[in-house]
């Protein structure tokens, strides 16, 4: 056994201020994903026929398509087709964000799906107007079946998220990287995010369960 | 109050209502009963446009529902209906089942809403359970709520497909008392039922479909005590 943790101890904080990295473009992403792919998911189930071909359309293109190439083309090709110079980050956040989008459009679309149909009904009967039954009555109740899937698509899009590292943004995974060739040892970095990164899943984990215990409260 | 006129519904091939045509005056309690598969919650269904008729013309307190120009949405706040497995919100407490139509659809005060809310809550005999969750309601208790949600809207007429028909046993009455009261209180009300007793005493008229026609319909006494039609007879030997 060839470990000496002492080597990584002058480097922690610079792999430290890598969880603020990771995690500000992870929340942007979640919250790009999660209302691109609420209105994907209202598109699928729409009437409007166009619409649904199209949220149809992007959710193959996007699910069909690894990460990293779609990382590559965002980062790479708009500033060759357009002369704009995209930063990583804005890169990152498009990327994941459009990405996760497909992913949360299919699990919103089947909590909706999964709602009873006597509850449009009842809504309807009432005459509440579409708009206000999606958000009022079924999008609610859709939301608290769907949790569980979406909590687990926000933990993979957290894990990811270490792609970007492959751009050259200064993510926790880039850091680790990076102390790993300045000491020539890259076992204890990589040790160090990688119990980081798994440290950050947890609190994901028990957040998701602290609020699917929350909105319970009717059960 | 609700007038139909050649209504035709199918589903596909399957045509389930056949050139029904009836008045309903103000006021009247009416009971729609048939075997199973008769077209009867069809029909009940097609007279707030949750099922769009296929030809026909229905209108209700004078508005045409069947014109395209109709607004149905607006329509329907006029047309109370209660459903078999009551389809309360599981997600709001009793009370706010009862004030979020008239909140967001007829937006009257947060105050006037609970008032009347809590209102119905005593006529129809809950006014302990306000806060409570659909949830943590037995049927006859949930159903009873579902009724005063509908009310709490102000209808001009009331639908009921089947409602004690998903009930235990002791829990029938409950429903049927407060359905009861509010004929007495001069609603006009649309039953679909198998409750004969309810269609007997409570009931201004009967009507009885069979495959999709309308048979034969008629004052409740003369109807269960002498029908006219052999299908009608049928029935009600095997129900009776």
């Amino acid at each position: 056994m060839n470990l000496d943790w002492s080597q990584i101890v002058p480097y922690i904080p610079f792999m430290l201020e890598g969880i603020w990295v990771t995690l500000q473009f992870v929340i942007v992403s979640i919250v790009i994903g999660f209302i691109i792919g609420t209105v994907l998911a209202l598109f699928k189930i729409g009437s409007i026929k166009p619409l649904r071909l199209f949220a149809d359309f992007y959710t193959s293109m996007f699910r069909g398509t690894p990460l990293i190439l779609q990382l590559m083309i965002i980062y790479l090709a708009v500033p060759q087709l357009t002369g704009y110079d995209i930063s990583a980050f804005l890169s990152a956040i498009l990327a994941f964000g459009l990405n996760s989008s497909a992913y949360v459009s299919e699990i919103i679309r089947a909590g909706i799906s999964a709602v009873d149909k006597g509850q449009t009904e009842a809504a309807m009967a009432l005459g509440v107007p579409y708009r206000q039954m999606m958000i009022d009555i079924i999008l609610p109740q859709a939301l608290k079946n769907i949790l569980p899937a979406l909590m687990n698509e926000f933990i993979t899009l957290t894990k990811e998220s270490a792609i970007v590292s492959t751009i050259g943004y200064l993510d926790l995974m880039r850091r680790g990287q990076v102390v790993g060739a300045n000491l020539y040892r890259n076992f204890e970095p990589l040790l160090f995010v990688g119990l980081i990164y798994w440290g950050l899943v947890m609190v994901l984990s028990l957040l998701g369960k602290w609020v699917e215990g929350r909105l319970s409260k009717g059960d | 109050m609700i007038n139909v006129e050649h209504l035709y519904k199918s589903f596909g091939k399957n045509e389930v209502l056949k050139d029904i045509s009836i008045d309903i005056k103000q006021g009247e309690v009416v009971s729609v009963i048939g075997p199973s598969g008769s077209g009867k919650s069809t029909f009940l269904r097609c007279i707030n446009l949750l099922e769009t008729p296929t030809e026909g013309k229905i209108s209700v307190a004078g508005v045409d529902l069947t014109d395209k120009k109709t607004n149905v949405t607006k329509a329907r706040e006029k047309i109370g209906m209660v459903f078999q497995h009551f389809h309360l919100f599981p997600h709001l407490t009793v009370l706010e089942n009862l004030t979020y139509a008239p909140l967001k659809v007829k937006r009257i005060s947060k105050a006037e809403a609970e008032e009347k809310a809590l209102a119905l809550l005593e006529r129809v005999g809950l006014s302990d359970k306000q806060d409570a969750y659909p949830s943590s309601l037995s049927g006859g208790q949930k159903q009873r709520v579902a009724i005063a949600r509908a009310l709490a809207m102000e209808p001009d007429l009331m639908l009921f497909d089947e409602p004690t028909s998903a009930l235990d046993p002791e829990m029938v009455k409950e429903v049927l008392d407060v359905m009861k009261d509010l004929a007495e209180s001069g609603m006009t009300m649309l039953v679909v039922t198998h409750e004969m007793g309810f269609a007997r005493e409570v009931a201004d008229r009967v009507i009885f479909l069979d495959q999709g026609l309308l048979i034969e319909e008629g004052e409740p006494h003369a109807f269960f005590n002498n029908p006219k039609s052999e299908r009608a007879k049928d029935f009600l030997d095997k129900i009776l």
